[in-house]
């Protein structure tokens, strides 16, 4: 692929990565937007894939290593049962049984270690990125500063309080639609920053892959690369008063001509920064 | 004192009120504990109903969103410092001198203490919910700067927590000392029955973690009132400072919490599948390596937070490496079932479902080691389900397998087995109907700690909250069968089953009022 990034730390993951895709297009077909979703929201950024495919490989490898053990202890279940006329044995250990079920879960470990750090060395490398925007979150709402464009808005809930309250119907998007979104290209590194001005908040928008904490004091960084364009929502993920179910985050990623359009339409007419 | 009183000694049996305000018995002690415990218990259990009422569908129907932040609060408070240390406390009082054949404990009066800290404590903590702001709101890691936003409350939450915080440090150094001073003659370290060995090493850790714990909640008081700036960025302080000792309290908390739950599985096992546990060696070493290792993982609480690379590497390895002792005691569990002659009595159905539902949690715990998947999974309801399967499934679990196991001991009569099954399966079921689902709306994107929510979450949400409430009712069935083996029932001998081995079934049924006031010779 033509993207820098991907270049450098690749190569072992690359090959586990295609044969657990696989694995992980057939449960894509599972997977729904709406009700009854039983996994992770189709993921839509580079990290998000890399992701995506980490986890259904460590679910996987989980659900065989389980099946496994409890099919031992089920089968022994019913068939050594007194029941049955059992006569009990009597052994107590076996060096060679020990040393097999210490050896093996160190090896099987030690295959999860390996492609869980070249994802995180991929996610945590927010270098070489085309643009920045600075999340601060507050009780209760979000503030957007986009640095390289002279944009900066405030982004709150939509969701009328009728609906909460139940005096109203609720709409599709309830408690997930917000008055201003955020509007990002695709297709471009973005670095986001993240702080916040009074509690500590947490930015996460699951079909990015990415979350982080908005910490007052500290600026965190995250990044995406949205490779679709689309709508997506998301919200705070970590408790910050009364209102932390409301205050979600809504991303409408478009083309770069669209983004810069919207820029120029959004540019505050302030000082040059 | 002592020496005019010493001949009377066995008769000495106290009644009414003050036998059980002014007690040093260790069987008394025990029971106070374990009904103290079970109080706390359906406590906790309303107010996770009422979470879960709330959550039934989307929208706010019967509270504020503030009101809701306090029950996810106190609720997580309650069952673990109210609730789940006690049982085990509890279970350790009576047991620990019965398993080592010991008289008492080796400090009864600090014993007494320990346990009337709690009521206090817990009234405390619950009058909080009355004070102007309400109780504690901003999680049971009361994380600042939101834990200093709150009322008087938190500060009625501090002061419990330190009070709890006393008592588990007091019963903790008791139990080592009776453990280390009073076993009986021959009984060496590695003789000792592995519900002992849990419990000596749990309490090594309660009494260095508890400490810290302490610190931090100080430092938050002080932050809170008297001008000091440990947590606040405005004064040079570190919000993520406050996270880094609450966890290095937290993890190994919650270690407190499941290692006398394996003690009890390693001492039922054996016993209903009549054959010696196995490895014994290395459960004693898988449990210390698990202690150890939980003093050194703490950040994986928190990997969202912005740590450096190396940083979540380090956390991320050392997690995972957890899983080697844990793997290693449940294939230690499966060799003691293996070509044993298994019944399952209730104790046992309770043994084996915790095995197997402490290992779903298990599991969702090591993918929740792998940093770059946890991002995703981190502060949602996979996380809600992945601790209530270690907590619910693993010590609570641990908990009742350990009363339906012992209770024959301690009443003389044995339970309704019939009523035993039936609470079994239908607190295993309702379990699994409340907590399996949260895994599925963890994944699909939603959030802890939120009283309202989108609407794609609302199927597993009202399948979660109709599990809650057959589990929660389904105790009532533990009420009933608790207090009708009290007041009666068949006859339990000493040995009460036929593989029991131990010190604690050579003593008749129900257990004297004191017991090895001759040490026992172990051979």
């Amino acid at each position: 692929m033509k993207l820098n990034w991907r270049s450098q730390p690749a190569g072992r993951t690359a090959v586990i990565a295609s044969w657990i895709t696989a694995v992980a297009a057939a449960l894509y077909a599972t997977v729904g937007h709406a009700e009854w979703a039983l996994n992770f929201q189709e993921p839509v950024t580079t990290i998000g894939h890399v992701q995506y495919q980490l986890h259904m490989l460590i679910l996987w490898i989980c659900v065989a290593i389980f099946v496994v053990v409890f099919g031992v202890m089920f089968y022994s279940l019913y068939a050594h049962r007194k029941s049955k006329g059992f006569v009990p044995s009597n052994f107590s250990h076996s060096t060679k049984a020990e040393v097999i079920w210490t050896i093996i879960p160190i090896v099987i470990l030690v295959g999860m270690a390996i492609p869980s750090t070249a994802a995180l060395i991929e996610m945590e490398d927010t270098t070489e990125s085309d643009m920045t925007v600075k999340v601060t979150g507050y009780q209760w709402k979000w503030q957007y500063e986009y640095l390289d464009h002279d944009v900066d808005f405030y982004s709150t809930l939509s969701t009328p309080r009728s609906q909460i309250e139940g005096s109203a119907p609720k709409g599709e998007h309830y408690l997930l639609e917000v008055d201003k979104h955020v509007v990002l290209p695709v297709n471009k590194k973005v670095r986001i920053l993240l702080t916040a001005a009074d509690v500590l908040h947490a930015w996460w928008v699951p079909a990015f892959g990415a979350k982080k904490d908005a910490i007052p004091g500290f600026v965190n960084e995250i990044w995406v690369y949205i490779e679709e364009p689309g709508t997506y929502r998301g919200q705070c993920a970590e408790l910050c008063g009364k209102d932390h179910a409301y205050m979600p985050i809504v991303v409408d990623a478009v083309s770069q001509e669209e983004f810069d359009a919207w820029v120029a339409e959004n540019r505050t007419t302030s000082e040059s920064g | 004192m002592t020496a005019t009183t010493a001949d009377h000694h066995d008769d000495h049996h106290p009644t009414g009120i003050t036998r059980w305000l002014f007690t040093t018995n260790h069987k008394d002690i025990g029971t106070l504990y374990l009904w103290f415990s079970f109080v706390m218990f359906i406590i906790g259990g309303l107010m996770a109903l009422i979470i879960r009422t709330e959550l039934f569908v989307p929208g706010l129907q019967v509270v504020t969103p503030h009101f809701f932040n306090q029950m996810t609060t106190v609720h997580a408070l309650v069952m673990i410092f109210g609730a789940a240390m006690p049982a085990f406390v509890g279970l350790a009082n009576w047991q620990i001198p019965l398993m080592i054949g010991a008289p008492d404990m080796a400090l009864p009066r600090l014993n007494n203490w320990s346990f009337w800290l709690l009521p206090p404590a817990a009234t405390l903590l619950i009058a909080s919910l009355f004070v102007p702001g309400g109780a504690p709101a901003g999680g049971w890691t009361i994380y600042p700067p939101l834990s200093i936003q709150g009322g008087m409350g938190v500060d009625f939450g501090i002061l419990a927590l330190h009070m709890m915080g006393i008592s588990s440090i007091m019963g903790s150094i008791n139990i080592i000392a009776t453990i280390m001073n009073m076993r009986a003659p021959g009984m060496a370290l590695l003789k000792m029955p592995m519900f002992v060995w849990t419990w000596l090493i749990t309490g090594f850790l309660l009494v260095t973690a508890i400490p810290v714990l302490a610190g931090a909640i100080t430092m938050l008081l002080t932050d809170r009132h008297f001008g000091t700036h440990f947590f606040d960025p405005a004064g040079g302080g570190d919000p993520v400072m406050f996270q880094h000792i609450f966890w290095f309290f937290g993890h190994p908390e919650v270690y407190i919490l499941i290692l006398p739950a394996f003690g009890v599985v390693s001492q039922i096992i054996p016993t209903f599948a009549r054959k010696p546990l196995f490895g014994y060696v290395s459960m004693v070493f898988a449990t210390a390596t698990i202690a150890f290792l939980s003093y050194i993982v703490w950040a994986h609480h928190m990997f969202t937070v912005g740590m450096p690379l190396t940083g979540e590497l380090y956390f991320m390895y050392a997690t995972m490496l957890i899983a080697i002792p844990t793997g290693v005691k449940i294939f230690n569990w499966l060799g003691t079932m293996w070509r044993g002659s298994m019944t399952f009595e209730t104790p046992m159905l309770y043994a084996v479902g915790m095995v197997f539902l402490f290992s779903i949690g298990g599991f969702s715990g090591l993918m929740l080691a792998i940093v770059p998947a946890d991002f995703q999974y981190h502060d949602t309801y996979f996380v809600v389900a992945h601790f209530h399967y270690v907590i619910f499934g693993g010590t609570i679990l641990g908990a009742l397998a350990a009363v339906y196991y012992w209770l024959p001991k301690w009443t003389g009569h044995m339970y309704d087995e019939r009523l035993g099954k039936w609470h079994f399966w239908l607190t295993v079921i309702g379990m699994n109907i409340t907590f399996f689902p949260q895994h599925f709306l963890g994944l699909a994107g939603m959030p802890r700690r939120i009283p309202d929510y989108a609407l794609q979450f609302t199927e597993f949400n009202m399948i979660s909250t109709v599990g809650a409430f057959l589990l929660g009712f389904s105790q009532i069935l533990l009420l009933v069968n608790v207090l009708r083996t009290i007041k009666g029932g068949e006859k339990a001998s000493d040995r009460v089953w036929e593989g029991s081995e131990g010190l604690e079934w050579t003593v008749p049924s129900p257990a004297p009022y004191h017991t090895f006031a001759t040490p026992p010779q172990v051979k």
